[in-house]
């Protein structure tokens, strides 16, 4: 080596290392330490005996951990269907209206970004009281002549897991909309002129045209609503509580990782072993159905 | 534009549809507004105004709830807590964070694109699911309770979406303006400083309002590693706040009101950045 490439390594290295280190210690190793952990037993913080994929075995095949685990995998299985089914189609729709200039649009896009700056913490507090049994929703049925419908939203085991969607959905539609409007905008205009001078309708236009060039976005969105349908924490935690009450109708792997790491879900001591397990199992599913996505939507993907 | 081409084909049924759909942004706007502009009316009413006139306007404006709130209760506190916290772990984010990107955007070497995919790994991976390991490292550390394990787990956490967005950013600076500071006599350092720095301003300010706003709302990890009440961040504060007076929904609006207020405020004067900020990492 030459003195100028010790030089240039060293510049690197000066440049590159102290960040490195920093997401090295707090982010890498306590990932490969997770994975590490989960092979063991543990007695409360002493690790003891190798077990292997022992405490796999106990999320997926023994109770109580596997009434538990699948209750929660299926209500997260609720979160993302229900947030693409529901939150990402009004995004798309928003988005497109957005595109095309409608009345207020600059108004609209503004405002409906205000909600996704807000902290999950205190939009969950606020309409939990809102969707209280004598809170606003309730008040609000009752004014407009509807008594019959009104609930206790968060505390009926059938809906109160899509009363704390929904309300994510609120603080979050602004997001998906102006991911959309942003990737109709960057197309060029002459796919539309083209399209209108063809003759095509409004409803052809924007299946055949629109939707394939923003591919793309479609992707990022999917993926962020997974990442994000893994991780539903306070949500639960601020509107209905760690346990997921109703009788564990809201309850999430994320809810049930934190009391499985901090305060058991059996004999209420901290369980390492199983919880780095959840852990480990969070993060294969994110980064599985993450990388699934991406290939099945790059396959549909059109070049201009 | 061209937008307003496809207008001219509307026909009744189309304008029907649209109009629908034009109702619907109206709708959701207004579902923005009400709560809050209830929340802020709540705040200033008795609880048992809430409860029986949850619609109507306040009889008598109560103040004394805001002083309440942010003097005995310790809002203004956890106010500043959160702000410390973030500021200081921001400075290092950006700091750490461009050097890294320098490192990562401005040589070629066999090992960047191992680098780079170090820090880009952070980004995908939910740092929640590690919370085990980063427990004990903490207390390892004997930063338990402390800002400090704050600081450095939001530094951890915004650095790989910096170092993935600047990086990218500086790879399309030319490299011209580099080899004449070079001829100048100013080092790697120097160059990093006078010359890149500089131009990276504007990804600079997406960066930080990208990190800063989940940061400042961040509630697992101070929920994690903050027990005193003295250390408390705002999102936590909240919560310990909900659980002690979970009857004077009153205070409780207050509470809300100071939580969100600032963010609302700092968005009316901010907007395009925020959206811009917000979106950076999701719009190529």
């Amino acid at each position: 080596m030459t003195r100028v490439d010790v030089r240039k390594g060293l510049w690197i290295t000066l440049f590159v290392l102290p960040g490195l280190a920093v997401v090295g210690v707090f982010i890498l190793l306590p990932l490969f330490v997770s994975l590490f952990n989960s092979l063991f037993n543990w007695q409360q913080l002493i690790r003891g005996g190798f077990v292997g994929l022992d405490n796999f075995r106990k999320i997926l095949l023994a109770d109580p951990y596997r009434t538990r685990f699948f209750n929660a995998l299926g209500n997260n299985l609720k979160w993302f269907i229900v947030t693409m089914l529901v939150q990402n189609s009004i995004g798309l729709l928003f988005g497109y209206l957005l595109s095309r200039k409608v009345a207020a649009g600059g108004f609209y896009k503004r405002i409906f970004f205000i909600p996704v700056l807000f902290s999950i913490v205190a939009v969950g507090f606020l309409w939990g009281l809102y969707l209280k049994p004598n809170g606003l929703v309730n008040a609000f049925l009752k004014l407009v002549g509807l008594p019959g419908w009104t609930h206790a939203w968060l505390g009926e085991e059938k809906i109160a897991t899509f009363s704390v969607i929904v309300v994510n959905i609120w603080r979050w539609v602004g997001f998906p909309s102006l991911v959309f409007l942003a990737a109709i905008d960057s197309l060029p205009g002459e796919c539309f002129e083209a399209a209108y001078l063809d003759g095509a309708r409004e409803w052809t236009t924007f299946w055949k045209i629109v939707i394939p060039l923003i591919v793309p976005a479609i992707t990022v969105i999917t993926v962020l609503t997974i990442i994000g349908s893994l991780n539903v924490f306070e949500q639960v935690y601020t509107m209905t509580g760690l346990d997921g009450p109703p009788n564990y109708s809201t309850d999430t792997i994320g809810t049930l990782f934190y009391r499985t790491a901090f305060g058991s879900v059996d004999s209420g001591n901290p369980q390492i072993g199983i919880g780095s397990a959840i852990g480990v199992v969070i993060y294969l599913l994110t980064f599985v159905a993450s990388i699934g996505s991406i290939v099945a939507t790059r396959s549909r993907e059109v070049e201009l | 534009m061209t937008t307003d081409l496809r207008f001219r084909g509307a026909r009744p049924g189309r304008a029907i549809v649209l109009s629908v759909a034009q109702l619907l942004m109206g709708l959701y706007a207004l579902l923005i507004f009400y709560p809050l502009f209830n929340m802020i009316v709540s705040s200033f009413k008795t609880t048992r105004e809430i409860f029986q006139h949850p619609f109507a306007l306040p009889v008598h404006i109560v103040l004394s709830n805001y002083k309440v709130v942010w003097i005995d209760r310790g809002f203004g506190r956890y106010f500043a807590n959160s702000l410390v916290v973030t500021l200081v772990a921001m400075a290092f984010v950006l700091l750490l964070g461009s050097m890294a990107a320098y490192g990562v955007g401005r040589y070629r070497y066999r090992l960047r694109t191992f680098v780079f995919m170090l820090f880009l790994s952070g980004i995908m991976l939910p740092l929640k699911a590690a919370i085990i390991p980063l427990f004990m490292l903490i207390k390892g550390l004997g930063l338990m309770n402390t800002r400090a394990a704050i600081v450095l787990i939001f530094l951890a956490m915004g650095l790989p979406s910096t170092v993935f967005i600047l990086s990218g950013f500086m790879r399309s600076i030319p490299l011209e303006l580099e080899h004449a500071a070079r001829i100048d006599g100013c080092n790697d350092w120097g160059i990093y400083q006078r010359i890149v720095m500089p131009v990276t301003t504007p990804a600079i300010a997406l960066v930080t309002i990208y990190n800063a706003v989940p940061l400042w709302n961040d509630f697992f990890f101070p929920l994690v590693f903050l027990q005193s009440n003295a250390l408390k961040t705002l999102p936590v504060g909240l919560t310990t706040f909900f659980g002690q007076f979970s009857t004077d929904w009153s205070l409780l609006f207050t509470g809300l009101s100071i939580a969100i207020i600032p963010m609302l405020v700092l968005y009316l004067f901010m907007s395009r950045w925020f959206i811009r900020g917000l979106t950076a990492g999701a719009i190529k």
